[in-house]
């Protein structure tokens, strides 16, 4: 009480000052609130990309379905050396090997099928193979109605 | 023969009807669609485009999606209560847009009383929101018919006097009347009499603007838009009292709930932005009184008003965060109640006094 005229030699820090009453009514922001949203609304947005029509490239090295190659006489560049199925951490790859006609080879996959569905899509059976027979794809919105279709075959692999 | 059925008052009061009824129903959609749009603009996505044009047949998409899900009643909801609560939101705020004068003469119902039966109309939309909390049997229901009930009931009180400042000035209870009266009164501003401004400043807007301010405040809680939209805030309550709705009777729900918006933006044009007047333009004189574009004109000067006020309340409702409950109930009592109060106290004083600089009256 008898030191309210000598306030300002208090040395204890001052007390924070409540909130005015502009900023109690919360007049002033809650204008500024309706202003920035309005700006958002007519400003010209180019972040949206309409997806079926517009398409993103993809980033290099996106790793996508799988694709098996052919080499230049359109033979399957594969050798059945299981060492992809070996890599694969999620076991989605099996081989049946036969004896390869051709005489620069052994062996050749009479059966590659791929299950999709379990695939992780980590690469690793790319970065495995001995052979460059395998890689993946970008694509990756192939659609289908049934879990068996999602099990790709050799055939599927090679036409990828 | 045509000329006696066309002239006969029962068929153009049909008519009318019809017409009000009508409109209020297909601008719904159109409501539902603009809201989405702007939603999206204001975050900056681009909102729904694909279905027709620009994405204008959404809301029919919306509405075919929600007839054909499934309609559950779920166990143990009190099944009669359950099935009138959608109605009960509804219809009242469907029946309170019947007296909204939206054009010269154009009314579903005149009567003098207008104002006074929107209000009890309207606050039976309460009902509705309280029975389907309470007959859903769902704890989150249960929380959000009751925050509803609260929340319309403490909201009403400062609506209700913000409204009768209104009425106070215009000296009638009777729409038409105000809105009339609204034109008529002159321009003034703090006893200046603006030259030019006669038709706009007489706006009850400019007359009583702190009862247009609280009323603006009140109207977004009566509608639970957001900044009060704590009886169906989807963070804590699911969907409030709308919780276990499904299928037609959620669609009902949906509808009742923008009716309710849109009449409280009709109301809100009729009460304080001149209803269906133009500024600097007396259509009536102009068009001649009983002309057919008298009437057009006049609904569409309204429709535009109308329009604005509904951007308006979509504007705040995707710029605004939600209030807490504590929050809500100390700005409708503490600061709204005794607000309008005090509005309506001088507005008492400056009638008795003649205080027209103040607030100018008709007299």
């Amino acid at each position: 009480m008898a030191h309210d005229h000598d306030h300002d030699h208090d040395d204890g820090p001052a007390e924070p000052k409540g909130p005015g009453l502009a900023e109690r009514t919360y007049f002033v922001p809650l204008i500024k609130g309706l202003a920035n949203t309005l700006h958002h609304m007519f400003r010209v947005d180019a972040n949206t990309q309409h997806y079926p029509e517009q398409r993103r490239a993809p980033a290099p090295g996106y790793r996508g379905e799988h694709r098996l190659k052919r080499d230049e006489l359109g033979r399957e560049k594969c050798v059945a050396c299981f060492l992809c199925s070996t890599a694969c951490p999620a076991h989605c790859i099996e081989i049946v090997a036969e004896e390869a006609p051709w005489s620069d080879r052994e062996k050749r996959p009479r059966l590659f099928n791929i299950d999709m569905m379990r695939c992780i899509y980590c690469g690793m059976c790319e970065e495995a193979c001995p052979c460059d027979a395998i890689e993946l794809t970008p694509v990756f919105n192939i659609p289908s109605r049934t879990r068996g279709e999602k099990i790709y075959d050799k055939e599927r692999l090679l036409s990828n | 023969m045509i000329h006696d059925i066309i002239t006969n008052p029962y068929v153009i009061q049909i008519f009318k009807a019809v017409l009000v009824f009508g409109a209020v129903l297909q601008i719904v959609p159109g409501l539902v669609y603009f809201e989405r749009r702007i939603a999206a603009w204001i975050q900056d996505r681009v909102g729904p485009n694909r279905v027709g044009p620009l994405g204008a047949l959404q809301p029919v998409a919306d509405v075919i999606k929600l007839a054909f899900k499934e309609d559950i009643t779920p166990d143990g909801a009190d099944r009669w209560i359950y099935r009138l609560a959608p109605l009960l939101v509804y219809a009242p705020a469907i029946l309170a847009f019947t007296v909204i004068p939206v054009g010269l003469d154009t009314q579903a119902a005149h009567f003098d009383l207008g104002i006074v039966f929107l209000l009890t109309v309207g606050s039976f939309g309460v009902y509705g929101l309280a029975f389907g909390g309470w007959a859903s049997n769902n704890k989150y229901s249960l929380i959000g018919g009751l925050r509803a009930s609260a929340q319309m009931i403490s909201y009403e009180v400062a609506l209700g006097l913000a409204v009768i400042s209104v009425v106070m000035t215009a000296q009638s209870i009777d729409l038409q009347v105000i809105v009339q009266q609204q034109y008529s009164a002159g321009g003034t501003l703090l006893g200046l009499h603006l030259f030019g401004f006669d038709g706009f400043l007489s706006w009850n807007v400019f007359r009583q603007p702190l009862a247009a301010i609280i009323f603006l405040i009140a109207s977004f809680a009566e509608t639970n838009r957001l900044p009060f939209d704590l009886p169906e805030c989807e963070a804590e309550l699911v969907g409030g009292y709308h919780t276990e709705y499904s299928s037609l009777k959620f669609a009902t729900f949906f509808l009742g709930e923008y009716v309710a918006m849109l009449t409280m933006s009709a109301l809100m044009v009729t009460l304080f932005l001149g209803g269906w007047h133009m500024p600097w333009l007396d259509v009536p004189a102009v068009m001649g009184d009983a002309s057919i574009w008298t009437i057009l004109i006049s609904i569409g000067i309204f429709t535009g008003k109308l329009t604005f006020l509904l951007f308006f309340f979509i504007w705040v409702r995707w710029s605004f965060p939600r209030f807490r409950y504590d929050q809500l109930m100390h700005l409708g009592w503490k600061i709204l109640i005794p607000l309008s109060l005090g509005n309506l106290g001088l507005t008492a004083l400056g009638g008795i006094l003649g205080w027209n600089w103040l607030i100018p009256l008709p007299f």
